[in-house]
């Protein structure tokens, strides 16, 4: 089938196998792959991205259902040259390790802060329960969120 | 002032945070341009003959270009182990997960579909599900072992002293199960590979070791090592589990030359949870034997390790058994170890490999003989621990190690947490009757780094333009070494970080190596890197006398600002960097070493688990985790508490949550992350970390290993808190993980007991 899906503000359009996650689609057809597979039991959330603004495990869903729709992933998150707070954030913090639930969980957080811009980090471990990671022990990923949110990070 | 030492921000990050690192599934490079898809097909039984294969459906099915079984792979036997494990499996299956058959696609989607239509026939056996199962001996995994010992090591299991124990006023002994988890990077395993026409051979491998993994491939493949080129991209996560090429990647670079294509291999997190190795999986027993003033006088360790279907590593109990007298200056200590072969996943390396299970065992049974005596564990650790002025120190079992400040140690991390007034609240709680317990658990380990003694290759180039770059055989995969090598080199030779580029990953670049694992990097690595800055510095010199017409002895280098000057001018002429380059000539700035310490260094720490337990529900949460961990000397603060938090995190999850399980027949029941219990954010706190530096003599850095220390400390420290809380119930000991299941079930039976 034909899907259509505005990725990072740009119209992707390809003919697809029905089944075709929208991971995928993001991966393959728009040639963009920051989101990650991380599982196939939607527990891991390396693939989330913004769905009409909305955080998505991307793997949970089909690229049909996303057709017609806008994505934002990691790579459409900051203009040329400048990084979004929470990639900042991220990167001040040590909020990552070897990087690969990194796109995920800065989508994650990034939509956190839109729902709660001044999260407790108590908020934040439980905004963050859907995104595993392995390398960091959560505890600089709170720092970043934190400091993302212009509050003073507790180390 | 120096960079070293100061919280550097990564190198790493800006593309990680931009646009995602490059993982084996992110290439796009030309030579992988269609690319097969691969699948393994798997064993979905624990134990059992293979009557049958046909293939003949799945060649059929749209898209499929091939499927190879056993008979097809003409590859010398896996060198691994005593009972090697075949390519694809040859007659009988001997775990769930076991590669039976290989199917290439022209696309993704249709490997799931193929892999479905590959019919095996299977006439079950008996499995053998359990280290029990295993000593029991009714069903023999492999006939080529005598039962189902692959090794036994020590004194394990008749050797030991009967009389060991005669005359001692206190001896207590628990078997305690160090159980099986999953590493689960989150970067699941995977591959390309492509052959030249010319029959050169290139793969792209999740891998912490590049060069061992070439080593492997060319040996399998039968082809020279030069014909090989491996390729580490950015890596998800290891944790001990993608040491080399694992036979998957090997059958892939064979299959790819069968199929005359490119192919790729993308493991699932499901397939991942089975089929990629697990770690730890012993059951130990100890007993430790001493006075009622906390002396302790014997100690005996006696180890069981599961190692699996096929073992690969061998060595992890013989690791655990030279570890087993921890910090402590015990008289007289007898360890033996055996590895027993089970129809269950191979186990090998995972964050620690060998050395927390023997803290584990140390650790919980010291709070055993405190409780048994009446004395507060952090006393009867002062009581026993190796004094500092007995450095460096051989243990009984045969490890010197280098430097510690075990009870300073302890005593910090005491401080730090307000040890003594959760005592009061621990006990102000039990005299009100409280239902939420509180529960104080210490860990004081030692943990041995860079322990293969394999040495690390460096090189630096110092460019026309000034810049520089520096070659290492570690392969950093997530842990800052790339940040952590520029910081040392610009404080060695004065130029900036970001005329710094450090290069790792690929044999072609970096031919001689061994890579990271067994927190070997910075101090052998790092070590490498630095002498060959020193000889390139000496070097230099020379040259730079030379240019201002000094003697050698009179120039020195002004690291501020990265120039050369006769000492004590600093109105003089100044030579820069790209300056001494343009008249020293092409490759004369320059060099490459070899740097082998010998001997391996002993990280060591103290950690302090605070935990409350719900008396009625048996849900624990851990509240805090005081941490020392001391590597010596730091160089980036900010990668060194990231690898300690990775570390507490994983430590506590295996305290707490992980367990990888099968059930009587061998079943995996915890083969998805649905399943599994992966730690997340809301069930750890936030770390506290105390910092203490005590250097090494053993490499010019004076630096330890740091990877996988925390991991160590924190398991048993947050166990035995867990246990502390029960403590007053009757709870003398309970297995790991500390779920609430099992929290309730230890004290409906303390309440039965009493």
């Amino acid at each position: 089938m034909k899907v259509t899906i505005e990725v990072n503000g740009s119209e992707v359009s390809d003919e697809v196998e029905d089944r075709t996650l929208l991971v995928h689609f993001i991966r393959d057809n728009a040639g963009l792959t920051a989101t990650n597979v991380g599982c196939d039991t939607t527990s891991c959330g390396a693939c989330t991205v913004l769905l009409d603004g909305e955080s998505v495990k991307s793997c949970t869903i089909l690229a049909a259902q996303a057709d017609g729709h806008a994505v934002t992933t990691l790579e459409g998150l900051s203009g040329e040259g400048e990084l979004h707070p929470v990639q900042r954030a991220f990167r001040d913090q040590h909020g990552l390790q070897c990087g690969f639930c990194t796109p995920g969980m800065i989508m994650a957080s990034v939509s956190l802060l839109a729902h709660n811009p001044k999260p407790t980090r108590e908020e934040v471990r439980h905004g963050l329960e859907g995104n595993l990671c392995r390398c960091t022990g959560y505890h600089n990923i709170v720092n970043a969120v934190v400091d993302a949110s212009g509050q003073e990070v507790g180390r | 002032m120096s960079i070293v030492g100061t919280r550097v921000v990564r190198v790493e990050d800006g593309t990680l945070i931009t646009a995602g690192g490059t993982y084996v599934e992110d290439l796009r490079e030309e030579a992988l341009a269609g690319a097969a898809h691969a699948v393994f097909v798997r064993s979905p039984l624990a134990h059992a003959r293979i009557t049958g294969i046909d293939t003949s459906a799945a060649l059929a099915a749209p898209g499929v270009l091939a499927v190879f079984t056993a008979s097809d792979v003409d590859l010398p036997a896996q060198p691994a182990g005593p009972v090697p494990q075949p390519w694809l499996a040859d007659g009988v299956v001997r775990y769930v997960g076991e590669p039976v058959a290989l199917v290439l696609t022209e696309r993704r989607y249709q490997l799931a579909d193929a892999a479905e239509l590959v019919d095996v026939d299977y006439d079950p056996l008996p499995a053998v599900a359990s280290i029990e199962a295993a000593l029991a001996g009714e069903t023999v995994v492999h006939a080529e072992l005598d039962g189902n010992v692959a090794q036994a090591n020590g004194l394990a299991p008749d050797g030991f002293d009967d009389n060991a124990f005669d005359g001692c006023e206190v001896v207590v002994e628990q078997t305690i199960v160090n159980q099986r988890v999953a590493p689960a990077p989150l970067e699941a395993r995977g591959s390309a590979c492509a052959w030249t026409a010319e029959g050169r051979l290139t793969c792209w491998l999740s891998t912490q070791n590049p060069q061992i993994a070439r080593m492997s491939v060319a040996a399998a493949l039968g082809i020279g090592e030069d014909e090989v080129r491996i390729v580490a991209p950015d890596v998800g996560g290891g944790f001990g589990a993608k040491i080399g090429a694992d036979p998957e990647a090997v059958l892939l670079a064979w299959a790819s030359r069968a199929a005359g294509r490119p192919v790729r291999w993308a493991e699932t997190r499901s397939e991942n949870l089975t089929a990629m190795t697990h770690g730890r999986a012993q059951r130990n027993t100890v007993t430790i034997g001493g006075r009622r003033d906390g002396t302790v006088e014997v100690v005996r360790l006696d180890v069981v390790q599961d190692a699996g279907a096929y073992p690969r590593a061998l060595f992890l109990p013989t690791l655990t058994e030279l570890m087993a007298p921890g910090v402590y200056r015990f008289p007289r200590v007898e360890t033996g170890s055996r590895g027993v072969v089970t129809t269950t996943t191979p186990v090998a390396a995972y964050r620690g490999a060998g050395r927390p299970e023997a803290t584990a065992a140390i650790e919980r049974g010291m709070d055993l003989f405190a409780a048994e005596i009446g004395m507060d564990p952090a006393e009867v650790r002062r009581v026993n621990f190796i004094r500092p002025d007995q450095f460096p120190y051989r243990t009984p079992t045969g490890a010197t190690y280098d430097s510690g400040e075990y009870a300073a140690a302890l005593d910090k991390v005491l401080a730090a947490a307000g040890y003594d007034e959760l005592r009061a609240e621990q006990a102000a709680r039990r005299s009100a009757g409280e239902v939420i317990a509180l529960g104080l658990g210490i860990a004081a380990y030692v943990e041995i780094t860079g322990g293969d003694a394999g040495g690390e290759s460096g090189r630096i180039d110092i460019h026309r333009d000034g810049s520089v770059t520096a070659y290492t055989g570690s392969s950093p995969h997530g842990q800052g070494l790339a940040t952590s090598l520029a910081m040392l080199l610009s404080d060695q030779l004065g130029v900036p970080m970001d005329r710094i580029t450090v290069r790792h990953g690929d044999t072609d670049e970096v031919p001689r190596g061994i890579g990271t694992f067994g927190s070997r990097s910075l101090q052998l690595g790092g070590s490498a890197v630095r002498q060959a800055a020193d000889e390139v510095l000496a070097r230099a010199a020379g040259l730079a006398a030379e240019l201002v017409e000094a003697a050698p002895d009179d120039i020195e280098l002004d690291r501020e600002n990265g120039q050369w000057r006769v000492r004590g001018a600093p109105a003089g002429p100044a030579i820069t960097w790209a300056r001494l380059a343009e008249h020293a000539g092409d490759d004369a700035l320059s060099a490459g070493v070899w740097f082998s310490e010998g001997t391996p260094t002993f990280p060591f720490g103290a950690h302090l688990a605070v935990v409350e337990v719900d008396t009625q529900t048996g849900k624990v949460e851990l509240r805090r985790l005081v941490a020392l961990d001391d590597a010596g000397p730091v160089v980036n603060p900010l990668a060194f508490e990231g690898q300690r938090h990775g570390g507490l995190g994983q430590g506590s999850a295996q305290a707490l949550l992980e367990v990888m399980s099968y059930d009587e027949d061998g079943n995996p029941t915890t083969a998805t992350l649905a399943d599994y219990s992966f730690i997340s954010a809301t069930e750890l706190p936030d770390f506290e970390l105390v910092d203490m530096e005590t250097p090494t003599t053993r490499n010019p850095l004076g630096v330890k290993g740091i990877g996988e220390a925390a991991t160590i400390g924190s398991t048993p420290a947050v166990h035995n808190a867990v246990v502390d809380a029960l403590s007053h119930l009757g709870v003398r000991h309970l297995d790991m993980p500390t779920t609430p299941l099992r929290v309730w079930q230890a004290l409906a039976r303390a309440r039965k007991e009493s």
